[in-house]
């Protein structure tokens, strides 16, 4: 049954910049209507592994292996893994001076509908399609017809992610920090908009330093991300014990088993 | 508009991606290659040109050789190519049997499925509202279509050679006053040896009901293109001209050296637009177009405007500076530019506004883009002479570099002689970053299809100035362009 095969699969994922390995064996498996919650210090391979996953060039992949959908990720085009339905909402989304918004996310639509055989839209059913979605993010109808992301707020660029991420419906969404720079407010209009995207057949994977955004996002499992590994996996109940602690008590811990580079 | 096939792959000649490049099999007259007086007397002689065009063109080669004697062969623009043997050169290349055409079924079949190729259809431009065409192959012009309703408003539309026969005054007065034969050295060749090119003229208070379009392309192998084109609009009057060009795909380079020169007076205003697609060359660098073009306008009465919008996305060698000379009080003068270097093409381009007249005002927008081995220089110079009160000049020169091995050159000369005057000057360089591609790609977009967009966010304010269906072929040319050009 489809329900059984996982979203993503991540075997033993080692992954470098130059000489420099950041990711040293990560493991970790997504099935369908789930979300799951990476948490970890600056610079433990977070955004790295994201980026790995969505393809960045600049990241070699050294040993492991990655199915997404059963299908084998990391031989796959950046853009191929995105028109198959992997999502990445950027910790830091990159700005495209003289690039309407809008024209952005219907060349994005347009060649992820493309590329499955459907239809294409027009400018002006694109807007419509835009105009229904907005709403979800409570995103300013004028943001649109900007620049993409050129002197946008921190908080209207993580919102500008998710209308996209609502617009392209992927099958996995992994969001770098979607939480950070949210007003309390902004935290909840973007959480309860992420949460309607939700079915039964995607997946989400929250990237976030605060249990804050899994107060509205309940995660599965949340998952400690430490000097390129998981260290240690939990319940919801885990990142209240982050939040409250810190990650010194997962570093002895480690230490101690002896699981160290 | 139909779309081209893709062409290129029949030829042989290697896969650059040019969609142009077929070869048209026209039987051709031609002057045998090689330059001197002969030859222009025999141009002259089958073109049944009067007594004083003769003369020019005699004035004009006779100032040429002058120049060739000194070595006054032009050295300075920032490009990079082997002497031209003017003497291997053909001069004169008509399709042959040369009738004068009534209508399009008339015109050779073999010459009508080219332009189908070249995706303007001219049975379809004619239904197409608002357009005229007039289409140059090699040097001679095969089809105006819409004359006759032009000529209902008094609009005088035709091949420079018919207006040499029906308006020999008309072409007498304003021949050579915007640019003289003595101009500069591929001027005075043109003056000597062109054969043909587009002619128009608005009268007084009349706004042209069609966008007035000239096609222009090089077929025969070793012919070069010297065109002409003269366009006067009388007081009052309003234009918009169109020119857009191709060749076929070659091994050697070909020349092309062409004049235009634009003349406007009292309140009349000439809109003149190129879309340039000469072969570049293959991926190498090996063949190509030599373009080297001088067009120039004059704001000749008040209140005058003229606006040259520039696509060039094809040649090897790229050398123009559309300009205005601003003569009128409260003229204008605009200068819209999207020039694309990719491969090993190189292309210095830029205008000249100069300022003679009160509260005469320039605008300059200039978008430079580089991919492969690309060199772009933008070259401009804005002068406002001493009586020039109140001049105003607006300058933006931008260049968009895509990968590491390209270039972008920005040389502005000013030069002002009224305290009066007003400048602004901008200029950015900025360059595709990795990252930008990135996200583009985890958005679904292959890598060609980010370039593409972030390319035409980067031109929209040209092609914004550019008539309706033609921003939208510009935007398709330059897609079409960057295809394998960018990596
Ligand atoms: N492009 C790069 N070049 C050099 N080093 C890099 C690069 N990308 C990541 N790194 C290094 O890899 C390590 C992990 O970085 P990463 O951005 O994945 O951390 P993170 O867990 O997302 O941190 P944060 O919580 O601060 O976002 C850091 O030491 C970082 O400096
Ligand atoms: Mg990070």
């Amino acid at each position: 049954m489809v329900l059984d095969s996982p979203v993503l699969e991540v075997r033993n994922l080692w992954a470098s910049v130059g000489d420099a390995p950041i990711l040293k064996g990560v493991n970790f498996r997504v099935m369908p209507g789930e979300v799951h919650a990476i948490m970890g210090p600056n610079g433990s391979g977070k955004s790295t592994l994201a980026n790995v996953l969505a393809g960045h060039p600049l990241y070699q992949v050294t040993e492991g292996e990655v199915l997404f959908r059963g299908e084998d990720l990391l031989s796959m085009a950046p853009e191929d893994r995105a028109r198959r339905g992997f999502f990445l909402s950027f910790q830091h989304p990159i700005e495209i001076a003289g690039v309407r918004l809008d024209q952005f996310m219907r060349a994005s639509y347009n060649a992820v509908q493309k590329s499955r055989g459907q239809e294409e839209l027009d400018a002006l059913k694109f807007d419509r399609l835009v105009k229904s979605k907005s709403k979800l993010v409570e995103l300013d109808p004028t943001l649109i017809r900007r620049s993409v992301n050129e002197g946008f707020s921190g908080g209207e660029k993580k919102r500008t992610e998710i209308l996209q991420m609502s617009i392209l419906e992927p099958t996995l969404a992994i969001l770098d920090e979607t939480d950070s720079g949210l007003d309390v407010d902004a935290l909840r209009v973007v959480a309860e908009g992420i949460n309607q995207l939700r079915t039964t057949d995607n997946a989400v994977v929250v990237i976030t330093h605060y249990q804050r955004i899994l107060e509205y996002i309940v995660p599965d499992v949340v998952n400690i991300l430490s000097n390129g590994r998981f260290v240690k996996s939990g319940r919801r109940e885990l990142a209240f014990e982050i939040e409250a602690r810190g990650y010194d008590w997962l570093q002895e811990t480690e230490d101690r088993v002896g699981v160290g580079p | 508009m139909a779309t081209p096939e893709v062409i290129s792959r029949e030829t042989g000649l290697g896969d650059s991606g040019y969609k142009y490049g077929f070869v048209t099999d026209v039987e051709s007259e031609v002057i045998p290659p090689g330059l001197n007086e002969d030859v222009i007397r025999l141009i002259s002689e089958k073109k049944n040109e009067p007594e004083f065009m003769l003369e020019w063109r005699l004035r004009a080669y006779r100032h040429f050789l002058t120049l060739v004697e000194q070595e006054q062969v032009p050295q300075w623009a920032n490009v990079d190519y082997p002497p031209i043997d003017f003497q291997k050169i053909v001069y004169y290349a008509a399709p042959k049997p040369k009738v004068t055409l009534k209508s399009l079924d008339e015109v050779d079949p073999e010459l009508l499925a080219t332009y189908e190729k070249l995706g303007i259809s001219l049975e379809e431009q004619k239904r197409l509202a608002g357009v005229a065409v007039d289409a140059v192959f090699d040097s001679v012009s095969i089809v105006t279509t819409f004359k006759e309703e032009l000529a209902k408003h008094g609009v005088i539309f035709c091949s420079f050679s018919e207006a040499v026969q029906n308006y020999p005054d008309l072409v007498k007065k304003y021949l050579g006053s915007v640019v003289p034969y003595a101009d500069n050295f591929y001027a005075a060749l043109n003056s000597a040896v062109f054969s043909d090119g587009s002619f128009c003229y608005i009268p007084k208070g009349v706004r042209c009901p069609y966008e007035l379009t000239t096609y222009f392309r090089i077929n025969y192998a070793e012919s070069g293109q010297f065109e002409r084109t003269l366009i006067v609009a009388d007081e009052g009057s309003y234009v918009s001209y169109l020119e857009g060009c191709s060749a076929p795909q070659r091994d050697n380079n070909q020349l092309h050296a062409a004049v235009v020169e634009l003349v406007a007076h009292d309140n009349a205003e000439i809109k003149y637009s190129t879309i340039q697609n000469w072969y570049p060359g293959d991926e190498e660098g090996k063949g190509g177009i030599y373009n080297f073009v001088t067009k120039r306008g004059r704001c000749q009465g008040v209140n005058s405007k003229i606006s040259w919008t520039q696509v060039e996305t094809g040649a090897a060698i790229t050398w123009k500076y559309p300009s205005v000379l601003l003569q009128g009080d409260n003229s204008i003068g605009e200068f819209y530019s999207v020039a694309l270097t990719k491969g090993y093409q190189q292309a210095d381009t830029g205008t000249k506004m100069v300022h003679m007249g009160k509260n005469t005002r320039s605008t300059i927008i200039s978008k430079g883009i580089s991919a492969g081995h690309g060199s772009n220089t933008y070259r401009g110079l804005v002068r406002v002479n001493s009586r020039a009160d109140n001049a105003r000049n607006f300058t933006q020169c931008d260049s968009l570099l895509i990968g590491d091995q390209c270039s972008a050159h920005t040389t502005p000369y000013v030069e002002v002689r009224n305290s009066s005057a007003h400048l602004e000057h901008e200029a950015y360089t900025s360059r595709v970053s990795e990252d930008q591609l990135f996200y583009c790609n985890q958005r679904g977009m292959s890598t060609e299809e980010a370039n593409a967009l972030i390319i035409n966010g980067f031109c929209k304010e040209v092609f914004r100035q550019l008539p309706l269906e033609f921003a939208v072929e510009a935007t398709r040319l330059m897609e079409l362009n960057l295809e394998g050009a960018v990596g």
